[in-house]
């Protein structure tokens, strides 16, 4: 099953658009849309303007690949399953986000394992086409980096933070 | 130095911004830890620890802004922290603000998203909040030097953290 997920913000039109148009070519229907709200037509497909947590996480672990913006919880759900994911960046110039730290995220997260990134929505049908074929990186842990883990449960139980 | 289990709130918006505050739980652990968020169906993935709901503000519908100020203004007045820590956005940053009048300790904890600038309120909340974590290592100070990597780091006093950005580690 492909999951197509915007997050809990805004609609991404430029991105479900395409993978629309991509699943009808191709005759896929395993797929789920988790749109928030959209004009494109979904019909015969499987969506969502928004999923609960709970069933977001079921989602997700039905998934064989996951196709998104670039949103951390999205991305950290992906990492947290080792599961494939291929990334549309939100543009600001277009209204579709408050600033442009989408496109930040995505240079900064480029190369990690199993993270694919469309930089426009024309790149995004090649990557699909692939997609039986992309691997997920290594699962993570539940938890973030000892050193945060270690900052964190200082200043909270000792009110000081590590120095030098 | 330490009392018996500082009474924590963790608090931020639904998504990301929750996402990233959860992979911190490891860091609560022994304290009497609250979890606020704007989603009701958040509560099952902190389950058995204390989850309250708070509504979500918008910047741009004043009303709910408002309420959403108000039931922050009260679960941090009701819990009495002694520590606030957030991910962001909204309601984490009036938490923090809230918190530090009422005498918590505050972290601002900014997202990982932001790997070019820190984010707007986190350039806030760094103006008032004790300490000031940026996931990136090129928008921060480092927290710990890397030749201090044993358990008895020497500490800094948090009236020398405030006002700065440091680094300490990402959530992933």
């Amino acid at each position: 099953m492909i999951l197509v997920t915007v997050g809990s913000q805004l609609p991404f039109d430029r991105l479900v658009a395409p993978v629309a148009a991509w699943a009808r070519a191709r005759n896929v229907r395993d797929i789920f849309f988790q749109h928030g709200g959209t004009t494109v037509d979904l019909t015969g497909f499987e969506h969502a303007a928004f999923v609960p947590p709970d069933e977001a996480a079921r989602l997700f672990d039905r998934a064989d690949a996951i196709v998104a913006h670039v949103g951390m919880g999205t991305i950290l759900s992906c990492l947290e399953r080792g599961k494939p994911i291929v990334v549309l960046p939100r543009k600001a110039s277009l209204g579709e986000t408050r600033n442009e730290h989408q496109s930040a995220s995505a240079r900064s997260l480029e190369g990690r394992r199993g993270l694919f990134i469309a930089w426009e929505p024309s790149e995004l049908a090649a990557l699909l086409d692939q997609l039986s074929e992309l691997r997920g990186g290594e699962k993570i842990g539940p938890d973030a980096s000892p050193e945060l883990i270690a900052a964190v449960r200082d200043f909270v139980w000792n009110g000081q933070a590590p120095g030098q | 130095m330490s009392r018996a289990r500082p009474c924590v709130l963790a608090i931020s918006s639904r998504g990301g911004h929750w996402t990233q505050l959860r992979r911190l739980r490891r860091a609560f652990a022994g304290c009497n830890i609250t979890w606020a968020s704007t989603d009701r169906d958040l509560a099952k993935e902190v389950a058995p620890d204390q989850f309250v709901f708070v509504p979500d503000a918008s910047r741009w519908d004043r009303v709910k802004l408002a309420w959403s100020i108000l039931s922050v203004l009260w679960l941090v007045i009701r819990l009495r922290p002694d520590a606030i820590v957030s991910t962001g956005a909204a309601p984490g940053f009036f938490a923090l603000r809230f918190g530090k009048l009422l005498g918590a300790r505050t972290l601002w904890l900014d997202s990982f998203a932001n790997s070019e600038e820190l984010s707007l309120s986190g350039r806030k909340a760094s103006a008032f909040a004790d300490l000031t974590l940026t996931q990136w290592p090129h928008l921060g100070e480092p927290l710990v030097a890397s030749s201090a990597a044993g358990n008895e780091v020497p500490r800094r006093s948090l009236a020398r953290t405030k006002g700065h950005v440091y680094h300490a580690g990402a959530v992933v």
